[in-house]
């Protein structure tokens, strides 16, 4: 091949794409937009999951909205205290002292092996889908049907589903976005001050009995718990056991006397682990 | 004898050369399919026995549920009232058997769910409450044939229930002009609504005459597919003297005999998206309503029993049976000589539109127009696939929306979207998932994004 050639290719090639660097160059000095750094640096900050529990849409809307001075810089539910502290100090102002922060919890213990099912679902693998044939295939209306809504729309993988078709969810991972809450039909996830180590593992309003029937886990309401407290933290409400966050000191009392183990200290159950 | 078969043939003929009026979309069954329904519409109806216990749930209609009237260990009659409610969208429930009360209790209903319900314990006698109907003068007054419908508790009998007086009250500013009976019974199976038109012709023209009356409509129509053609002969030839009533031949196409569907074929006016049909001046009641309604003014007889087909190739005997409200699923299999073979699948309600059943000791309810049971087998069991974007879906759907990209919408999760293509104006007919070669569930999904956009909304009021 001719060494000419190769040249006048390299030169006319070069040659267009310097001109059209230029102009190029040349057109955003021209039509340079103004950009609030704030924004973008505010934007770098924030975790960037767009999970939306700031009522924001997206992280970029949140990082707008905090430059312009409209939201706090704490208003980032999954970034937590390491977050609103970093984003403050890019806007220059002090964040008062956090609060405690939120988790996500699985409030039923009802996995395979203790809640038996009324008929085979083989349909959508989708929570709210198999809630629409029938209320679902679990004979309790109340427990997790285990087919892991919650797990596909979390945003930051800290649920995964366990063996016994139960989520598990890491709380380290876990920012308290609360869009898992959102996916259950059921509404058994809840956001639970971090610091509280007792709670109930049971949605169930029937009565003693059906609950027996169906599940070795659930509630009875048979009102053990709210005998022992010594802080009159726990109340049977419409057969379930509720704990009162304010009062209950984490005594652990009420946790030795359940019957059935509904009542569950998160530090040696299987939400803490992994 | 001659002059009758012309009349006949000319209805075939008619429907041969496409003069009568259909749906432009949705679609037909297979023959087979057609022969069954036939089979099954020259069976007259038989009165199903009284079983062992019978649970009326409070809440068989759309509104609001009933308080129970009655207490535990109480002795009622047929067609006693057993449980009212305060709300204008509701329907009072009445007894249908004499015999004593042994439990108020939530049971297990169709959808699933647990409803307070009322069991009784029949004790056979059958004895019957007092029924008195309106006289003569009385019918001309509107409001007090209101009144006679609510408190007999009669609801749409063609499967969504919706309480009737409030259908028969239409607002002001919207009159309505025509009425349309609706004896499509379109779908497969099923042959209650054939029987009723053979056997009750009578009532149903009597009750088109008090809906007209009462609403003040010029004109009743009387729709019937032409794969009925005895009923339709029979029809037709009683209200040949009548002047604002009308029989309309359709050729028979699924899902013909829904509401808004129904109004577009009879009087080509297109119900707006999210409108009732009194918007366009047109009222659709079920033949079993206009029957109803007739027996209620008439003879003041309650709504406490109703014809459904329990048929399907997984049973003995179908039969067409006039059944009392709050009989077991069970009892009625029972009764048409057990299963045939091994059931694969019940289905409570007509094959498109029902619900599978996974407990036999649901009730029968006010809107069950019939039970169809599968042989195992024949039930088929779904192994959906990707979308190959054939577009048959979209060629049937009677809405006019697109099942394919709705379906394709859900799966990714974009819910706004399939909003914007008008998922909420979706009849869940079912023949989108009849049709599609890679067996998608459908319908799944659409009621999948209607709960989620109904969820959004409820969220947005807040």
């Amino acid at each position: 091949m001719d060494v000419g050639m190769i040249t006048k290719a390299i030169l006319i090639l070069g040659g267009v794409g310097f001109i059209l660097g230029a102009v190029l160059a040349i057109a955003s000095r021209i039509f340079h937009v103004e950009v609030d750094l704030k924004v973008e640096f505010i934007r770098g900050v924030l975790p960037g999951a767009n999970c939306g529990a700031c009522g924001y849409p997206g992280c970029d809307g949140l990082a707008e909205a905090i430059a312009k001075g409209e939201a706090l810089p704490s208003a980032c539910v999954a970034g937590g205290t390491e977050v609103a502290k970093q984003v403050a100090a890019v806007m220059g102002i002090e964040v008062k002292e956090p609060k405690v922060a939120k988790k996500a919890l699985v409030r039923c213990g009802g996995g395979k092996g203790e809640v038996s099912h009324r008929y085979v679902y083989d349909g959508e693998l989708d929570c709210q889908m198999a809630q629409q044939v029938s209320r679902g295939p679990s004979l309790c209306s109340y427990g997790c049907l285990g087919l892991g809504s919650c797990v596909v729309a979390c945003p930051f993988g800290a649920i995964i589903m366990g063996e016994d078709e139960l989520p598990h969810i890491n709380w380290k991972k876990c920012r308290g976005c609360g869009v898992c809450v959102d996916a259950c039909p059921r509404g058994i996830i809840a956001l639970v001050p971090e610091n509280q180590e007792i709670h109930v593992l049971c949605r169930s309003h029937d009565k003693g009995k059906a609950v027996r029937s169906v599940c070795k886990k659930g509630c009875i309401g048979c009102k053990a718990c709210e005998k022992v407290c010594e802080f009159d933290a726990v109340h049977i409400v419409d057969n379930l056991a509720v704990i009162d966050h304010e009062k209950c000191t984490n005594c652990k009392k009420c946790l030795e006397k359940c019957p059935t183990g509904c009542i569950s200290n998160l530090i040696i159950t299987h939400h803490l682990h992994k | 004898m001659v002059k009758r078969f012309n009349y006949q043939g000319g209805f075939i003929l008619a429907g041969v050369f496409g003069k009568l009026k259909t749906l432009k979309k949705g679609m037909m069954f297979p023959d087979k399919y057609d022969f069954l329904k036939s089979q099954l519409g020259k069976k007259p109806i038989e009165e199903a026995s009284l079983s062992e216990e019978v649970v009326i749930p409070l809440s068989q209609h759309i509104g609001a549920p009933c308080k129970p009237l009655v207490e535990v260990k109480q002795r009622v009659l047929v067609g006693q009232k057993i449980g009212d409610s305060n709300g204008f969208v509701s329907a009072p429930v009445h007894s249908s058997v004499s015999g004593e009360i042994k439990a108020i209790e939530p049971r297990l209903i169709f959808t699933g769910d647990k409803v307070l319900s009322v069991i009784i314990a029949p004790d056979g006698k059958q004895e019957v409450a007092g029924f008195n109907g309106l006289s003569e003068e009385e019918i001309v007054c509107p409001d007090k044939v209101r009144a006679v419908v609510r408190e007999s508790g009669i609801v749409g009998l063609g499967g969504a229930a919706f309480p009737t007086h409030v259908k028969l009250t239409p607002p002001k500013d919207k009159p309505v002009k025509d009425v349309i009976v609706n004896g499509c019974e379109c779908e497969p199976f099923i042959a209650g609504d054939h029987r009723n038109m053979l056997e009750n012709a009578e009532s149903i023209i009597d009750g088109l005459r008090i809906i007209l009356q009462t609403i003040g409509a010029e004109k009743g129509y009387i729709a019937i597919e032409t794969n009925k053609i005895d009923a339709l002969h029979h029809i037709s030839n009683l209200v040949s003297s009548e002047k604002n009533i009308k029989v309309v031949p359709l050729n028979a196409k699924y899902p013909q005999g829904a509401e808004k569907q129904l109004i577009q074929v009879v009087l080509g006016r297109e119900v707006p998206s999210g409108c009732i049909p009194c918007e366009v001046g047109a009222l659709v009641q079920n033949v079993g309503t206009t029957i109803a309604i007739s027996k209620a003014i008439r003879e003041g007889k309650p709504l406490f029993e109703r014809v459904l087909s329990v048929t399907g190739s997984g049973i003995n005997e179908p039969k067409n049976l006039r059944v009392k409200i709050g009989t077991s699923v069970s009892h009625l299999i029972k009764e048409c000589g057990g299963f045939k073979g091994e059931p694969g699948k019940v289905v409570f309600g007509g094959p498109m539109t029902g619900f599978a059943l996974f407990d036999l000791s649901v009730p029968v309810v006010k809107g069950t127009s019939g039970i169809v049971v599968f042989k195992k087998g024949t039930a088929s069991i779904s192994d959906p696939r990707g979308c190959i974007r054939c577009g048959r879906c979209v060629q049937v759907c009677p809405i006019n929306i697109m099942p394919n990209f709705i379906g394709q919408y859900v799966e990714a999760g974009m819910i706004d979207n399939a909003e914007s293509s008008g998922v909420m104006d979706c009849i869940e007919c079912g023949v989108c998932a009849y049709v599609c070669p890679a067996q998608r569930p459908l319908i799944q999904f659409m009621r999948y994004a209607k709960s989620k956009i109904v969820a959004n909304r409820k969220k947005g009021g807040k």
